[in-house]
């Protein structure tokens, strides 16, 4: 570009073009305002809000029971998870002990969400960078997740299997069989998922040393999640805040330190074996027990705040409640993993080339449902 | 450091903070707006504090005043503590903006400017995030009020 402009003496125009808010690589509905100099970004203005649904404000008047079954409307992709954020909230807020079946049963069911959600976005990697058959298979494998939530609990995607107290029904009788066929069976795959994409040479190339974020920069932008831990920065509340059974497994926690997008990448690929371990782990030790601990119909949470941290394929997911006693919370925030790490990109693309942003993009596993709530 | 290492420390940098335990699993700082920024730039550069992780920022609505809440966590010391600033003036409420502390500040403010009016002084881009440019009102106020858009039950 500077090589062209010396020679002709041309000048070039810095322009604005709208990424979004219909564009593929946007997963939903999000438009980025790109600043660009050639195909170089200069600046980059993210303006989102095209799915908000005021979540927050409708929960001021919903009881907490409706209040968990909002919540997987907002993170599609970690439903299981975010219903589990809202229901220990009020078993915390309510010293409310949920017996150890309960324990297992969701962490399983939170590492298998998690699984299924590495395993969409993995594909979804594949497409934006123009490698369909990644779509195809990692789509494939999902669906035997998707399958095991079906048969357990009647939904595919926006479960509501978690209630305040326990679970809604015990696991179904081919629970315990069929995760350990999907671990057998995701056990030859996921190499594979690795010589398609991983060692592959174009990806490796479009990947390395793109969209660097350095750990300092990644604390203060307040990432979370495989995005955070891809920069070197050891926040897993699955370690430093243990809930339900993650303190009785043993897993690690993938921490890798260049903060590029093929680090994004990897830290998933490690993190559904790890997953996949936590399960192995648990799957054959499901103690016996209630599954729902008695509750009230109406429940109240006492006067005060409550702050619940859980986390979710994509990072810190976080449910804040002012309640003053009643039957609906005064006031409730959900802190969005995707909200903070997509605002990264204001950083992160700078300098960067519009093709190099999709990559971002898709390392950066946004839903963008989640962050407009 | 413990609750009682930081309640000692920031009473000798800001002796007016309210603090209080009770009813909240985190130690609560509560100050006027007028203190806010300069406790929060001794609490994040500190080494002993060293506050370097926010996660999670918003307002609350309260009858007689607002309330701004700010989550703070610190990834060395594995500290934990919630800063509030507590906003008398319901007409026109402003603070000053955290953002060039911590970075996500600048997203999050803009999000409590959009719905609660809260103005940050010297926010360098203070626009509406999730609603449109013209939207009237403030929708998380408690007084805020749309027949169309609001169904009671």
């Amino acid at each position: 570009m500077e090589a062209v402009k010396e020679k002709t003496d041309l000048k070039t125009q810095e322009y604005f073009v709208n990424m979004g808010p219909q564009h593929p690589s946007t997963h939903g509905v999000l438009r980025l305002m790109l600043g660009l100099d050639g195909e170089i970004i200069t600046s980059i203005q993210p303006h989102i809000g095209y799915v908000h649904r005021s979540i927050e404000k409708m929960c001021e008047f919903d009881n907490y029971r409706q209040i968990v079954h909002l919540t997987d409307r907002m993170d599609y992709l970690s439903s299981h998870t975010s219903n589990e954020a809202v229901s220990m909230l009020i078993e915390n807020a309510l010293e409310i002990e949920v017996s150890d079946r309960v324990k297992v049963i969701r962490t399983i069911f939170d590492e298998l969400s998690r699984i299924s959600s590495h395993q969409l976005w993995w594909a979804s990697v594949g497409m934006d960078l123009g490698a369909l058959t990644a779509f195809l298979y990692g789509f494939r494998d999902r669906e035997m997740i998707n399958d095991i939530f079906e048969e357990t609990c009647g939904a595919r995607l926006t479960m509501n299997y978690n209630v305040p107290g326990g679970l809604m029904f015990d696991i179904h009788p081919n629970f315990q069989k069929r995760v350990k066929e999907f671990i057998t069976h995701f056990k030859t795959k996921l190499p594979e998922y690795d010589q398609l994409l991983s060692d592959n040479v174009i990806f490796r190339m479009r990947t390395e040393g793109i969209g660097v974020i350095s750990k300092e920069d990644a604390i203060s932008f307040g990432l979370s999640g495989p995005t955070a831990r891809a920069s070197g920065v050891a926040l897993d509340l699955r370690k430093s805040h243990p809930y339900m059974a993650y303190d009785r497994v043993d897993f690690e926690s993938i921490v890798m330190d260049s903060g590029d997008t093929y680090a994004r990448y990897k830290v998933r690929i490690l993190e559904m074996w790890e997953s996949m371990k936590i399960i192995e782990q648990l799957i054959d030790n499901i103690p016996e027990g209630d599954i729902q601990a008695p509750t009230k119909a109406l429940i109240k949470l006492p006067k005060g705040e409550f702050y619940q941290r859980v986390e979710t394929a994509r990072g810190d997911f976080g449910v804040y409640v002012v309640s003053e006693g009643g039957k609906s919370p005064y006031r409730l925030k959900f802190r969005s993993p995707s909200f903070s790490n997509l605002f990264s990109l204001t950083q992160m693309a700078v300098g960067g080339k519009i093709a190099d942003l999709v990559a971002m993009m898709a390392t950066l596993d946004i839903v963008v449902p989640d962050i407009d709530r | 450091m413990d609750n009682e290492a930081l309640k000692q420390q920031i009473t000798t940098w800001e002796p007016t903070a309210e603090l209080v335990e009770e009813g909240s699993q985190y130690l609560n700082v509560i100050i006027a707006p007028a203190q806010l920024k300069a406790l929060a730039e001794k609490l994040k550069n500190d080494e002993a504090m060293k506050f370097d992780y926010m996660f999670s920022l918003t307002c609350v609505d309260y009858p007689e005043h607002f309330m701004m809440v700010y989550h703070l966590q610190s990834m060395d010391h594995k500290h934990e503590m919630v800063l509030k600033a507590k906003i008398e003036d319901k007409e026109n409420p402003a603070v000053d903006t955290l953002c060039n502390i911590w970075r996500t500040a600048e997203f999050h403010e803009r999000e409590v400017y959009d719905l609660f009016g809260i103005k940050f002084n010297d926010h360098p881009d203070l626009r509406r995030l999730l609603l449109t440019d013209d939207w009237k009102g403030y929708p998380l106020r408690k007084d805020y009020v749309d027949p169309v858009n609001m169904i009671s039950y």
